[in-house]
C-alpha cells in the first residue's frame, strides 16, 4: 500500500496512543507490586471480574434494573418538564402562574432531598425513580420554555397569515422551532439522569449497578468497584450517543447538524 | 383545484378590485396614516413609494390583515376585504421560509390534501423545481424569495401584497425577480400592491405609482407605457424624475423607525 494510506492509519491511531500507554503503565505497576490491589486492581482483573459477572448472568439483572430506573425517571421527569415548558412557553397566563414557582423549586438541589425522599418512599424503587425524575425535569423544562420563547416571531406571523393556527401552528412551526433547544435540554437531562441514579443507588439499594459497587466495597473487591464505575461511564456514553442520534434525525435541516463528507462530527 | 400551469378560466384569474375609504391608523399618539382614500381596479399593478416611515408598510399590513385599522373601511369589490383573506397573500421583506421544512413543504405550507404536484408546478413557475427536496439553508437570498413567491402563488391569490420583497437582493437578482413577478402577474391577472423605496423599480414595473407622504397620498401617477418596457428608456427616466422631485421637494422628516414592529404583540409601541 502507499505511504499515504499508512500515514492515514497512523493518524487514526494517534489519539489512542496515550490511553493505551496509561493502561499499560497501570497494568505494569500492579503486576510489579508498586500499586496495591486494594487501591487499584489491574485492568486485567477488572476485565476478569466483568467476564465473571457476565458468565454468571448477574450483571444483566443489575444493568436491567438500573436501566429501568433511569428510563422511568427520565420518561416521567422529561414528560412533566416538556408539558410544563409548553404551558409556560405557549400561554402568558401559564407563564405568570407557573414559571416563578418552577424556578424556585429548581433552585433546590434535588440530591439534598434524599433524606426526605427516603422518609417518604422508603428505599424502594419509587424513591430512586422520583429522584431521577426530579433531576431530569428542570433541564428539559427550562430549555423547552426557552426554545418556544426564542422562535422568530416573523415566522409565526408569516404562518398565521398563511392560515396556520392552533394545533397546526404548534406542529409545523412552534415544535420544530423549539426542537434544537429541547434537545439541548435532553442532553443535559441524560447527564443528570445517570448522576442522580449513581447517588441514589449508592445510598440505598438492593440491586443495580450502584448496589453492585457498594456490595463489592464491603468485601474489598476493588475490581468489581472499578467495573461498576466503567459500566456507568459506558452507559453515560451510550445515552449521549442516543441524544446525538436524535439531534441528527430531528435537526437534519439545521446547517450545524448536517453531516458533510469526510467530517462527521 | 387545477395546476398553476394550466390556463384558468378568466373569471377565476381576475384580481380583486380594492377600495380603501378614509383609512386611519395610529400607534399610540402617533398618526401614521391619515385619511387614505384609494381605489384600485381589478388586476392593476400598483407600486407604493415613499420615504421610510411614511406609512407605506403600515398600509400594506392593514391590507394583509396583520394590523387593524383605527378607522376607515377596507373593501374588496362589494364585500369586506377581511372576507377575502383566503384570496390575499403577502410576501415579506425577508423570505421567512421555515428552515425545518424542505423547500417543497415550505411551498405547501397551510395546504391540505394532495398538493405536492401543485407545489412542484409553483416551483417550476419560479424556476426552482429541481431544488424542491433541499433545505432552505442551501438557497441564496434571491432563491429564497423566489420560493416565497411560489408559496404565495400556490394559493392562486387574487390580491398579492409585496412588502419590499426585493429590498435585500443584489441589483441583477432584483431585475430578474421584477421580470418574474411581472410575467406571473400578466399570466394570472391578480391585483398587485408593491411597496418599495426604489422609485425606478416602481415606474419600471407598475401600472400606477402612489407616493405616500406623512400618512397621506401625495402623488397618484399612472404609468401608461406599453409592456415589456425597455429599462433605461427616457420616458421611464422622465417619470422617475417626476416622482423623485416630488419626494425630495418636501423637507425630510427626521429619521424615525418604520412604524411597523416585527413582533405581533406590538410591544415597541406599548408606551
Amino acid at each position: 500500500m502507499s505511504t499515504h494510506a499508512s500515514q492515514q492509519f497512523v493518524q487514526r491511531l494517534a489519539p489512542w496512543a496515550l490511553p493505551i500507554l496509561l493502561l499499560a503503565i497501570w497494568q505494569l505497576s500492579v503486576s510489579a507490586g508498586w500499586l496495591s490491589t486494594r487501591i487499584l486492581p489491574a485492568p486485567s482483573a477488572v476485565i476478569a471480574a466483568g467476564v465473571n459477572l457476565v458468565s454468571s448472568g448477574e450483571i444483566w439483572t443489575h444493568l436491567a434494573i438500573s436501566g429501568w430506573r433511569a428510563g422511568m425517571g427520565f420518561a416521567i421527569g422529561g414528560g412533566i418538564g416538556l408539558a410544563l415548558g409548553f404551558i409556560t412557553g405557549l400561554s402568558k397566563w401559564g407563564e405568570r402562574l407557573l414559571d416563578s414557582s418552577v424556578q424556585m423549586i429548581r433552585n433546590i438541589p434535588h440530591l439534598a432531598l434524599i433524606p426526605l425522599v427516603i422518609l417518604w418512599f422508603g428505599i424502594d424503587e419509587t424513591a430512586k425513580v422520583f429522584l431521577v425524575a426530579l433531576g431530569t425535569l428542570f433541564p428539559i423544562y427550562l430549555n423547552t420554555y426557552h426554545g418556544i420563547r426564542n422562535i422568530d416571531p416573523a415566522l409565526v406571523e408569516m404562518s398565521r397569515s398563511y392560515g396556520l393556527s392552533g394545533f397546526s401552528l404548534f406542529w409545523h412551526v412552534i415544535l420544530p422551532g423549539a426542537m434544537p433547544s429541547i434537545l439541548v435540554g435532553v442532553r443535559f437531562a441524560l447527564g443528570f439522569m445517570w448522576l442522580t441514579l449513581i447517588v441514589a443507588e449508592t445510598i440505598s439499594a438492593s440491586s443495580g449497578i450502584g448496589y453492585l459497587a457498594m456490595n463489592a466495597r464491603e468485601f474489598l473487591q476493588t475490581d468489581v468497584v472499578v467495573l461498576a464505575i466503567v459500566l456507568y461511564a459506558i452507559l453515560g456514553k451510550l445515552a449521549d450517543l442516543a441524544a446525538r442520534g436524535l439531534e441528527r434525525v430531528c435537526l437534519r435541516w439545521h446547517p450545524a447538524y448536517q453531516v458533510t463528507k469526510g467530517g462527521a462530527a | 383545484m387545477s395546476s398553476l400551469k394550466q390556463q384558468q378560466p378568466a373569471h377565476l384569474l381576475r384580481g380583486i378590485p380594492l377600495a380603501v375609504q378614509q383609512l386611519k391608523k395610529t400607534f399610540g399618539s402617533r398618526e401614521v396614516l391619515k385619511n387614505i382614500d384609494l381605489h384600485i381596479p381589478a388586476g392593476q399593478f400598483v407600486a407604493v413609494v415613499g420615504r421610510s416611515g411614511c406609512g407605506k408598510s403600515t398600509l400594506l399590513r392593514l391590507l394583509a390583515g396583520l394590523d387593524k385599522p383605527t378607522a376607515g373601511e377596507l373593501l374588496a369589490g362589494s364585500g369586506k376585504l377581511v372576507d377575502a383573506r383566503e384570496d390575499t397573500r403577502l410576501m415579506f421583506q425577508e423570505a421567512r421560509l421555515l428552515p425545518w421544512k424542505k423547500i417543497i413543504d415550505n411551498v405547501g405550507l397551510g395546504l391540505s390534501g394532495d398538493w405536492r404536484s401543485q407545489a412542484l408546478d409553483a416551483l417550476e413557475a419560479v424556476g426552482l423545481a429541481e431544488r424542491a427536496d433541499e433545505w432552505p439553508a442551501a438557497l441564496s437570498g434571491g432563491q429564497k424569495q423566489r420560493v416565497a413567491l411560489a408559496r404565495a402563488l400556490i394559493h392562486q391569490p387574487r390580491l398579492l401584497l409585496l412588502d419590499e420583497p426585493l429590498g435585500a437582493l443584489d441589483a441583477l437578482t432584483r431585475i430578474e425577480m421584477q421580470q418574474l413577478i411581472e410575467n406571473l402577474w400578466r399570466k394570472h391577472g391578480f391585483t398587485v400592491l408593491l411597496v418599495t423605496h426604489d422609485v425606478s423599480e416602481a415606474v419600471a414595473i407598475a401600472d400606477r405609482v402612489i407616493l405616500i407622504e406623512e400618512g397621506r397620498i401625495g402623488l397618484d401617477l399612472l404609468v401608461d407605457l406599453p409592456r415589456p418596457r425597455a429599462r433605461g428608456s427616457h420616458r421611464l427616466a422622465a417619470l422617475e424624475t417626476q416622482v423623485l422631485e416630488r419626494v425630495l421637494s418636501l423637507p425630510g422628516t427626521p429619521p424615525e423607525p418604520e412604524p411597523v414592529s416585527p413582533l405581533p404583540t406590538q410591544l415597541r409601541w406599548a408606551n
